[in-house]
């Protein structure tokens, strides 16, 4: 089995470790159990795919992941650091440090140009705007935009020119560990994978770990490895997409 | 923060720009309304202090401002000159006397009688002729509003002819001649005012026995003006204030009977209201719209403080702007109807305070429902579409 793997992520340390997280919305009669004792380790190094049914979880266990969510139950850690013993504070900062955001709808603010919208990472984390704004155009220039660009305003750009924005902004200040919800549901095939590509030249560096919620299994090929999901747990962690009973049993 | 706090708030012009109007509006309405009520409660008591010089006014127990002229006993003003610590008292006359211009319209006059030795009370600035003319006989002095306005002689083509040094006029049917014309305060009667002697005035005024209206006193100088006031009541039975209590007395009179307050908090009631409905709401819903940009910030590690921060600069900005705008345009209204008009307009700094505390009140309580709104917002939502 090991022969399969790629060779970065068999070296690879414990990026997540998650054990039992459970996750509960609402009370009564009206609970949704979004998440039901989730099993996952994600490592450095890798790209994990999380894919499922809509509505079976994967929102809900990168939420909790990232630190934007509370889990009710289970232990999770990433980088050793566990959510429940930090302050509210703590847990922002800590997002702010290691965290970078792609979202399906991009969520660049409108007023700000690319290259300051990439910028705003920095800037939460206490850099002046100036350097800050210096540093987001290197990194503009890594994901293909030229000075013009730089200066546009995001309805200025095309849906896949946004996500590459969205892209520079979640890596401008390093951070360890991307999450990524549906990077390409808002766009047309062929942009998606370009996208991905992007995601998978500049995202992949050894120490980071970048969680890739999708059901678009046409950039399942981009993944070290697929989580499936359903009804809130884990059911099957695979090295390729070939592998997926999921999605096997979908094409019969 | 700040950088990207402004770079949202002057993105979306057209709300930048609803807010701005709506906090000018309210700080023009306010600012405006409270000069002019600050005007018009100058004019009451402007006589007092066009008069100036005396300390201490002695006036009949029952006066409650200084229009409200209740005689005295005509040699009142000797037994005030007895008191101990009094340098001078003089007698004054104020009245009101119907004049006849020449060209037959009469017209209602406030009448100041002075001291015939030492003119004392009279004007402080003469446009032309002098004060002492005064003691001519049948001499008048008339202000300059006055003169140019009410008792100008009007011509058929609607222009008129102001009243000049050496012109007659009719005082109760007594034949009167102007001597100079001088420059008052406007007054809160704003009608025409004529200065004559004390004697004058007892002529112009048949049947009229007691003409004293005030007596005016200087005070020796160390004089502590309220036991000097207490003594003086003692001696008369009569009221003394001193300068400033009989100020208080006629502004709080002016207050408390007239519907000028209510008429006033009105408007800046509704400045307010309009401040907060059009600003207050257009804020707000400024924030709404970027809901999900400040989720975004929050989940990518702005903390409640930065973003608390970034609203109330927000706020401020705007409120600052709003505050300028609308204080500027009040004063520049306020110069402009100072020059072409009668209208009372005064804005001592005081007033700039109040607007200023209104306008922050405004902001920040637009503010509030926007931190309220973004400090619950969960950091998970931005995942939501
Ligand atoms: N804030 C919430 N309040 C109530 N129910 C929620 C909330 N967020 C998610 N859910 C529910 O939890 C379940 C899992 O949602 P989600 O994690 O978004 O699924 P996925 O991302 O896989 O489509 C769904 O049934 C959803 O309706
Ligand atoms: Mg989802």
């Amino acid at each position: 089995m090991s022969e399969t793997l790629p060779k970065k992520v068999e070296n690879s340390k414990i990026a997540v470790h998650c054990e039992g997280v459970s996750k509960t919305f609402g009370a009564g009669n009206a609970a949704v159990h979004a998440l039901r004792g989730v099993d996952l380790d994600v490592r450095t190094g890798e790209l994990l795919m999380l894919v499922g049914p809509s509505g079976c979880g994967k929102t809900t266990l990168i939420s909790v992941i990232a630190g934007v969510l509370r889990r009710d139950g289970g232990d999770c850690t990433i980088f050793g650091q566990d959510y429940k013993l930090m302050t509210e504070d703590g847990i922002t900062s800590f997002r702010g440090l290691n965290i970078g955001f792609v979202f399906q709808a991009f969520n660049l603010i409108p007023s700000l140009t690319t290259a300051e919208n990439v910028a705003t990472p920095l800037i939460i984390n206490g850099m002046k705007p100036k350097p800050a704004v210096s540093k987001a155009r290197d990194m503009l220039i890594q994901v293909g935009f030229d000075e013009r660009m730089m200066r546009s305003f995001p309805s200025d750009l095309s849906g896949g020119q946004q996500q590459r924005v969205a892209i520079a902004r979640a890596l401008v200040h390093g951070p360890r560990f991307i999450v990524c919800d549906e990077p390409t549901s808002a766009l047309d095939g062929e942009t998606g994978l370009k996208v991905m590509e992007l995601l998978r030249r500049l995202g992949c560096v050894e120490d980071r770990a970048l969680v890739v919620v999708t059901h678009d299994s046409r950039i399942y090929k981009f993944a070290d490895r697929i989580a499936a999901m359903e009804d809130g747990r884990i059911t099957e962690v695979v090295d390729s997409a070939s592998q997926l009973k999921v999605l096997s049993e979908q094409t019969i | 923060m700040n950088f990207i706090a402004l770079k949202m708030l002057f993105g979306d012009r057209a709300k930048f720009i609803g807010i701005v109007v709506g906090l000018t509006f309210a700080s023009l309405l306010i600012t405006q309304q409270s000069a002019i009520f600050a005007g018009i409660m100058t004019r009451t008591f402007s006589f007092l202090l066009d008069v100036g010089l005396p300390d201490i006014w002695v006036v009949d127990p029952r006066v409650k401002y200084i229009d409200d002229i209740k005689p005295l006993d005509d040699d009142a003003y000797l037994q005030v000159r007895g008191v101990e610590g009094v340098q001078w008292a003089v007698p004054l006359y104020k009245g009101s006397l119907a004049v006849r211009t020449k060209d037959g319209t009469y017209q209602s006059c406030t009448v100041v009688g002075l001291d015939d030795e030492t003119l004392m009370g009279g004007p402080a600035m003469m446009v032309s002729g002098d004060l002492s003319y005064l003691r001519r006989s049948g001499a008048v002095i008339v202000d300059q509003t006055g003169a140019e306005g009410k008792l100008a002689h009007l011509l058929p083509g609607g222009k008129s002819i102001p009243l000049k040094v050496g012109a007659e006029i009719e005082i109760n049917e007594n034949e009167a001649v102007v001597v100079g014309i001088c420059k008052v305060s406007q007054t809160f009667q704003n009608v025409p005012v004529i200065y004559m002697t004390y004697s004058a005035a007892t002529l112009f005024s048949p049947g009229q026995r007691l003409l004293l209206s005030f007596v005016c006193v200087k005070a020796k100088p160390g004089q502590d003006l309220h036991s000097l006031c207490q003594r003086i009541e003692r001696a008369t039975g009569l009221r003394a204030y001193t300068r400033n209590e009989f100020k208080v007395l006629t502004f709080l009179y002016y207050l408390e009977y007239t519907g000028m307050p209510i008429n006033f908090l009105t408007a800046v009631a509704l400045g307010f209201l309009v401040g907060i409905a059009i600003s207050g709401q257009t804020f707000y819903n400024f924030t709404l719209d970027n809901l999900r940009y400040f989720g975004t910030l929050k989940a990518m590690g702005a903390s409640n403080r930065m973003l608390l921060r970034m609203i109330l600069l927000q706020a401020m900005v705007v409120g600052g702007i709003g505050y300028g705008l609308g204080v500027g345009a009040a004063t520049v209204w306020g110069m402009y109807m100072g020059a072409h008009t009668q209208l009372a307009f005064r804005l001592p700094w005081h007033l700039l305070v109040v607007s200023a505390v209104a306008v922050l009140v405004i902001c920040l309580s637009s503010a509030a429902l926007s931190i309220r709104k973004v400090m619950k917002l969960e950091p998970a939502v931005v995942f939501r579409s």
